[in-house]
């Protein structure tokens, strides 16, 4: 048995840090992800940045006490600005032996991580129970973790009845007091949570979080200090697909139409909450070839329209992505990247939608394609979006992926005007003559006709057509059609701002990626650098049109490297030659592009990259010839 | 445009005025001489210049196929879209902007083959949409295929032997669904009552979904005859509530009654399609709400100012 209860009442040792990964498991329902929550929220007051991640079941209702019930909350937590997930966990807080296992075998736990776990288990009735947990904790213990078996269920049954409703406020609390938090401001949160409830149950689970406090303190000899100044700007914190929904409502979207597809939905779930107070509407298609039939058509007589999905939807939607393409009709489609092929890993990243997005429609399809690489260019990609697809009448393919979607950030509160909002719609007359393709030979740009305006009436085709509209065979009309489309992307490309180094401007090694991997690329090369490493990194935020200058940044490298999350065959696979190796999709679009010899480092692990597996690969990378 | 022009533009459509059917005429027809789809046209611009449409008020939306090249012989705003997928373009349209009229034309491929599933569904939406099939019981544009309705037996190139499957029932299909507010059918080679179904199609509020049985003499004339003789049985359905049966058609076919209000009535003359396809209103029930309706009901019309002050107010939800 644990010595709860102790009489010296030592000091605990303040052990100061720049930044933390803590994880808070436990079974789907005993309200880990609550208390995580309010962990996040109170740190973030503080003056904390923060990267949380949720961990999610698999299933709806699965059983209990096994690795596929473990839900609850990763969170990074840091003095400093943070843009992504981090490395392995340092701290973890669990409320049964196999969510802990479930930890161990995603591979997600520093080897000195510090275990706090209801030690109830040891003694369950059950000899299979006690056993399995012994052997989880002895095999941590081996590899060097630090465990506290705690008593937190029998605490909790000292105030109240019901363990299940109050545990995970006293570890709420004992997290409370290994990271130093102001207890204050923990007790207002809970009482924020409950303020619908009774005083009564309010000062209950306040009185659970002084609970685990305590304990804590009886328990753990040390507590973590990450140094927090609040911030001087109002912050937000939302996840990924918040920000694509609230960022289309501040672009001017007035209408969403979707089919339900993990892990895009909950932005569509967003929207039509936003859209019900601000007079926009969500239409649940029979299919994703409807979503977008109804999205393009919705455009087409001038309302702005978005579609959201994920791979296999996008899939569906190809034909009407070249229709798209083909009428010049403005439209954005947000794709969530989830793992391929087909059904693939539905809940978890990739970034496998690339090369698909660019090629699948039949023929010579010139679109916008856009990444945001964290979640607050979740929010202003939006407003980008729709004003590319209207200016340029162009298709715009928004790529996010699940960890964007899942993942919460900070990050400065947006400011909102009627600025990014369209313009009315245009119902004045169209003067006699006018063409509905009226291409701008340089720039291939052309006005856009909305129907209901007086003098317009033309018809749009999927057809090869003539500047009139009007279907058309001709082979010199095909050529100039397809050069006017693609024109209007040459233009685009002509305003692209030359892409930012991260890191040092010339020497050995450039890393290009794109989306979420920017984060913990960053990170992976400011440790190189602190080494003397000569790194720099470049992320792309328009993957079509490609910005200027990529070929002259990568001659100022000794060697150029993409790091991305699809598959690629590594070069030290004995069995990859150069005549088999098969690269991966960013690569092979940047060899095509600029004649240089683009290496490749990429994992499909269904999960990000961690900083220091970044690290790794540049490392190794740099050391070969 | 200039806000000159625009003084000068609208004192141009004020004396105007009046359309003529010249005013919705496109670029000429390209169909085959003796086919079907012209009746239906004309039946289209009758109505519209009858009815004095504005022309830039309407959007006729089509997929692929020769009957889908419809909207480029009307002279409103035109959508030819992709095969099987006009109606969910369609309802697009409607969905943004509901001032505006929306008829959608397609073939009988178009519509209850590729397009089934976004068929069934259009039909329980009810979006306020005039929809035309140009039913000729074959693929016509790409050469003589087999399509859902072609009969049991009949040689197409893809069933050189006699297509295998009995054909399918749409107008039952139609009255199963839940929502279905209009369905009627007519024939392409009876024009008065061509004229009036279309009209009537037009006046309704919701999916008014009309069923045109169409003579394409080059590839289906053994459903309606190479000489323009029609070989297909039909019935008429006299109603006063619906499409009136003048005195020539009676020479033509046998006339019944029926009450288009009463749904098991109209399912059980669906069930007549199998031996003599009954032409006139099956079932009319304009109380049904349409979906644009239903969906703007709850969505308020605010100002711009007004909505920054309600984003603002989510904003905070997320806020530190
Ligand atoms: C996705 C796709 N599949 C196939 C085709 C080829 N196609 C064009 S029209 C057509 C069928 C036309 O038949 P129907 O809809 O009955 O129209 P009709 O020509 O008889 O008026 C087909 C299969 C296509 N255009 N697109
Ligand atoms: S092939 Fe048949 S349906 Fe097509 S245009 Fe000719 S007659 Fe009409
Ligand atoms: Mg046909």
């Amino acid at each position: 048995m644990p010595h709860h209860g102790v009489l010296t009442m030592k000091e605990s040792k303040k052990i100061k840090l720049d930044e933390h990964i803590v994880e808070f498991v436990c079974d789907a329902g005993e309200g880990a992800q609550k208390a995580a929550v309010s962990f996040a929220k109170v740190s973030a007051k503080m003056g904390n940045s923060l990267w949380t991640v949720e961990i999610i079941p698999s299933e709806i209702q699965p059983p209990p006490h096994t690795m596929g019930s473990t839900s609850g909350n990763r969170i990074r937590l840091s003095s400093k600005t943070v843009t992504n997930g981090g490395n392995l966990t340092n701290v973890v807080v669990a409320f049964n032996e196999m969510n802990l296992l479930s930890r161990i075998k995603g591979k997600m736990l520093a080897d000195d991580v510090v275990v706090i776990i209801d030690n109830k288990w040891a003694n369950d009735p059950d000899e299979t129970i006690r056993k399995q947990y012994r052997e989880i904790l002895d095999e941590l213990k081996a590899k060097g973790a630090d465990i506290y078996e705690v008593p937190i269920e029998e605490k909790t049954m000292t105030l109240i009845d019901n363990p299940q409703r109050g545990k995970n406020m006293v570890a709420l609390g004992m997290l409370g007091y290994l990271y130093t938090r102001d207890m204050d401001i923990l007790a207002d949160e809970i009482r924020s949570i409950f303020k619908k409830k009774s005083k009564e149950i309010q000062d209950n689970n306040v009185a659970l979080l002084t609970l685990g406090y305590e304990l804590a303190k009886e328990t753990i000899n040390f507590q973590y200090v990450i140094e927090s100044t609040p911030f001087k700007v109002p912050m937000v914190a939302m996840n990924g697909n918040e920000a694509v929904a609230l960022g289309a409502v501040a672009a001017g979207f007035e209408h969403c139409s979707m089919y339900p597809i993990t892990p895009a939905t909950s932005a569509t779930h967003a929207l039509s909450e936003y859209f019900g107070r601000m007079g926009g509407i969500v239409h649940q298609a029979e299919d994703e070839i409807a979503a977008i039939g109804v999205a393009l058509g919705s455009y087409y007589a001038g309302r702005t329209t978005l579609t959201i999905t994920s791979g296999p939807g996008m899939a569906l939607k190809t034909e009407f992505l070249g229709l798209t393409v083909m009428t010049e009709t403005p439209l954005v489609v947000v794709n969530v990247q989830r793992g391929g092929p087909s059904t693939g890993l539905p809940t978890k990243i990739e970034q496998g939608d690339l090369l698909s997005s660019l090629f699948s429609t039949p023929g010579d399809a010139p679109k916008v394609i856009m990444a945001p690489t964290d979640i607050e260019e979740c929010y202003h990609v939006m407003i980008t979006a729709r004003k590319i697809a209207e200016e340029f009448r162009m298709l715009v393919i928004v790529l996010t992926d699940a960890n964007l979607a899942t993942g919460t950030q900070l990050y400065p509160r947006p400011k909102l005007s009627t600025e990014s909002f369209p313009p009315p719609m245009d119902m004045s007359p169209i003067p006699v003559g006018t063409k509905p393709y009226d291409w701008d030979e340089e720039t291939g740009l052309s006005r856009r006709i909305i129907p209901g305006q007086p003098g317009g009436m033309c018809r749009t085709t999927s057809l090869n057509h003539s500047p009139e509209g009007k279907v058309n065979h001709d082979p010199d009309m095909n050529q100039k059609a397809h050069r006017m489309r693609s024109r209007k992307l040459m233009t685009l490309q002509k305003s692209l701002k030359k892409p930012e180094v991260y890191g040092d401007k010339e020497g050995d090694l450039l890393v290009v990626s794109w989306g979420s991997l920017k984060g913990p690329i960053d990170e992976a090369v400011d440790n190189l650098r602190k080494e003397g490493k000569k790194v720099g990194a470049i992320s792309l935020q328009f993957l079509s049109p490609f910005p200027p200058g990529l070929k002259e940044i990568f001659s100022k490298y000794k060697k150029v490297m993409v790091v991305e999350l699809n598959y690629s065959d590594d070069w030290d696979d004995p069995m990859v030659n150069e005549d088999t190796r098969r690269y991966s999709q960013l690569s092979m679009l940047l060899r095509s592009h600029t004649l240089v010899d683009v290496d490749c480092f990429t994992r499909v692990y269904g999960r990000p990259l961690m900083p220091m597996e970044i690290y790794d690969a540049l490392s190794k990378r740099l050391a070969q010839k | 445009m200039e806000a000159l022009q625009l003084e000068e533009y609208i004192e141009e459509q004020c004396e105007l005025k009046t359309y003529t059917l010249e005013d919705y005429e496109g670029d000429v027809p390209r169909w085959c001489k003796g086919c079907g789809d012209f009746g239906i046209l004309s039946s289209v611009q009758k109505l519209l210049r009858d009815d004095q449409v504005a022309p830039e008020s309407v959007v006729a939306v089509s997929g692929i196929g020769c009957s889908s090249r419809f909207p480029h012989y009307l002279n409103t705003y035109g959508f030819h879209g992709i095969h099987g997928r006009a109606m969910t373009i369609a309802t697009g349209v409607k969905l943004g902007r509901p001032d505006l009229k929306v008829l959608v034309t397609m073939g009988d491929g178009d519509c209850f083959s590729i397009g089934g599933g976004h068929w069934l569904h259009s039909m329980r939406y009810n979006t306020d949409l005039t929809v035309i099939v140009m039913d000729n019981e074959i693929y016509a544009l790409t050469k003589n295929q087999v399509s859902p309705t072609t009969h049991c037996g009949t040689s197409t190139n893809t069933t050189p032997h006699g297509a295998v499957l009995k054909e399918m029932n749409v107008l039952s299909v139609m009255l199963g669904i839940t929502n279905t507010s209009f369905l009627a059918q007519t024939a392409s080679w009876t024009p008065g009552h061509l004229d009036k179904t279309i009209k009537a199609a037009w006046n309704h509020k919701g999916t008014s979904f009309v069923r045109v049985l169409q003579k394409c003499p080059i590839f289906s004339p053994q459903a309606f005859g190479q000489d323009g003789k029609v070989k297909a049985p039909f019935t008429f359905l006299r109603d006063e509530n619906g499409i009136p049966v003048d005195k020539v058609f009676e020479k033509m076919a046998p006339v019944i009654d029926h009450n288009c209000k009463d749904l098991d009535a109209a399912k059980k003359i669906a069930m007549m399609e199998e031996t003599s396809s009954p032409l006139g209103l099956l079932y009319h029930n304009p109380s049904i709400p349409t979906y644009e309706e239903s969906l703007h009901a709850t969505a308020d019309k605010i100002t711009p100012e007004e909505k920054v002050v309600r984003l603002n107010e989510e904003l905070d939800k997320y806020t530190i």
